[in-house]
């Protein structure tokens, strides 16, 4: 009940209610794509090819006569489901490296602050085209290569959390007690310090989502015939003044996703109050 | 046999050194006063006690700790870490902030037995709701699904001492247990700890800057003054016929009922500075009897004519 109080809160602000509702609308779409795409994704008609937008085909066709709206619908389950997946592993390992390095300080906290601020002083388009160059392209890498990139925000933050809560009292009382250090780092030092780093994370898909179409308009994310925003978005280029409808309704699906995921995480900082916290990195 | 045997521990913090040939026991069952002011080293001994002084970054220079007949002093932390709760409980200073504000108070007190005394989680939870009913807290099951915030300081203290009695520990030190406390709840929590602590024959260093705290609940007190033990005696020797010219003035201090107005008085001299130890006897500048020898040779702590005490002139 109180985990989800500062949920509600958010939904129940003007612009956290706007972007939940398109969120829960692309979540939609992503999971049931077979269900409400009208035609196939991958399905070529190539006399209807450039179809303007219209009754049979709302968001027109591409250049291979391929439904755009369809393809839109599905793109959504390649962006979401690469962004999260992306995000939670580097969440995960950022939240157990920050954690060992902030808690036990030394020599481990040294090695890992030095890679992550080697990582952190490169854009991450950087860091995420040179892991594609060397594992190659494909929907997999380009996973991975995400999640690397995102890796030394959510490390520093969690550290940075670490470093100020391990010094708290119920710590030393639970040391008193006892307790060992797993037991202290999982059960009183993580938990305290998810909630930055949750809202942290839910920004950081915006982000990715971002990265995701931009690989993807350099060719190196999914591979066709799979429907991603960023490759549509790059075939769209060569008939920007044949059919423009074609880069411009990828381009607003990103805009509006990513849009509505910020403005969402805005009004949870509001909602958690912890805009303090996460300055903190 | 004592259970806990500290003889002549000296700590080093640095170039500094805040304990010095501090030397007491405890005995099963025994509730022991340690008094004495701010910066005397009572804390610390209680962190040399619990193993815990590596964390500020002392070392034991001398002296030994025993407890059981067991050397604690250089002992790995993991054999530390098996005392610590199990064996001997710490009982924090700061109520207010000693439980940690995402975890509901049950399984906070749960989480110690089911550590220690590896119990299942439902047999945890009735010996958590036994031990808060014990405590005299009301509606035992709906404090056990509290969050801290909701429980006011005396609640939380209570909480913290059921905490500390969870996994059946042989010795109990409670560093200042009531000092953040209402005067009106000070007594009440004291009053219960001591019941509970008795009841169960367990041992107890209380350690207070309270004498009303010390006549309340001890059997036995050892004073503290800049590092070094002043005095060690019975509760009532040390009342009635205070060897040491420090407990003789501390005791002085008391307020008492129907006291002239203006009349309280505290002990003219501020304590030294750890930096800069007077020579001799350390209380010899604060001392009205202070002679040539206090300022020049230290007092051993010896048998008076009851107890222990560490003065040259103790029987004047």
């Amino acid at each position: 009940m109180t985990a989800f109080a500062p949920i509600k809160t958010a939904i129940r602000s003007p612009r956290g209610g706007v972007s939940a509702a398109v969120l829960l609308l692309v979540v939609v779409c992503a999971l049931f794509a077979p269900l409400i795409a009208p035609y196939a994704y991958d399905i070529q008609n190539l006399p209807g090819a450039n179809t303007e937008p219209g009754a049979a085909h709302w968001m027109g066709t591409d250049e291979f006569g391929r439904d755009l709206m369809s393809r839109i619908i599905y793109g959504a389950r390649t962006s979401l489901s690469v962004a999260v997946t992306a995000i939670s592993i580097s969440v995960a390992a950022g939240l157990t490296l920050g954690a060992m390095a902030g808690y036990f300080g030394g020599w481990f906290d040294r090695a890992v602050t030095a890679v992550v601020d080697l990582t952190w002083s490169f854009p991450e388009i950087l860091i995420a085209l040179i892991l594609i160059a060397i594992i190659g392209p494909g929907l997999e890498s380009t996973m991975v290569a995400i999640s690397i990139a995102y890796l030394a925000q959510f490390t520093r933050l969690t550290r940075a959390q670490i470093m100020a809560l391990k010094n708290e009292t119920y710590v030393e009382a639970t040391t008193n007690l006892g307790a060992g250090h797993f037991h202290i780092i999982f059960r009183h030092l993580l938990p305290n310090a998810l909630t930055p780093v949750i809202v942290a994370g839910m920004l950081a898909t915006g982000d990715a989502i971002i990265l995701e179409a931009t690989l993807g308009f350099f060719g190196l994310g999914a591979q066709p015939p799979t429907p991603s925003w960023g490759a549509m978005m790059s075939s769209g280029t060569a008939q920007i003044f044949i059919a423009p409808w074609i880069i411009i309704f990828p381009g607003l699906a990103i805009a509006i996703t990513v849009i509505s995921i910020n403005l969402f995480g805005d009004a949870l900082i509001e909602a958690l109050d912890i805009r303090n916290r996460l300055r903190s990195v | 046999m004592a259970l806990l045997s500290v003889q002549g521990i000296s700590v080093a913090i640095g170039a500094l050194c805040p304990l010095e040939g501090v030397t007491f026991d405890i005995d099963k069952g025994e509730i022991l006063g340690l008094v004495g002011e701010s910066g005397s080293g009572k804390s610390l001994t209680a962190m040399c006690v619990m193993g815990l002084l590596p964390r500020i970054g002392g070392t034991i220079t001398k002296g030994s700790i025993a407890f059981d007949g067991r050397e604690l002093i250089g002992l790995p932390e993991i054999e530390l870490r098996r005392l610590r709760g199990k064996r001997i409980a710490l009982i924090s200073q700061n109520p207010m902030t000693s439980l940690d504000p995402i975890i509901r108070i049950g399984a906070q007190i749960d989480q110690v037995s089911i550590l220690h005394l590896g119990l299942s989680a439902t047999t945890a939870k009735a010996r958590s709701l036994d031990l808060i009913a014990q405590l005299r807290i009301p509606e035992p099951e709906a404090i056990h699904r509290a969050y801290p915030h909701q429980l006011s300081g005396g609640m939380k203290q209570r909480i913290i001492i059921a905490m500390a009695l969870a996994a059946d520990p042989d010795l109990i030190v409670a560093d200042e247990p009531t000092t953040a406390l209402d005067v009106t709840i000070q007594a009440q929590i004291i009053q219960i700890m001591v019941e509970l602590v008795r009841d169960r024959g367990l041992a107890l260093m209380l350690i207070t800057h309270d004498m009303g705290v010390v006549a309340q609940a001890c059997d036995r007190v050892v004073v503290l003054y800049a590092g070094r033990v002043a005095e060690m005696n019975g509760i009532g020797e040390i009342f009635a016929e205070p060897k040491h010219p420090y407990t003789r003035e501390l005791i002085r201090c008391i307020p008492r009922l129907g006291q002239e107005p203006g009349s309280l008085k505290g002990i003219p001299g501020v304590v030294p500075s750890i930096v800069d130890y007077p020579d001799g006897c350390r209380f010899n500048p604060r001392c009205s009897n202070a002679q040539a020898l206090c300022r020049d040779e230290a007092p051993a702590l010896e048998p008076k004519s009851s107890g222990l005490a560490a003065c040259h002139f103790s029987e004047v």
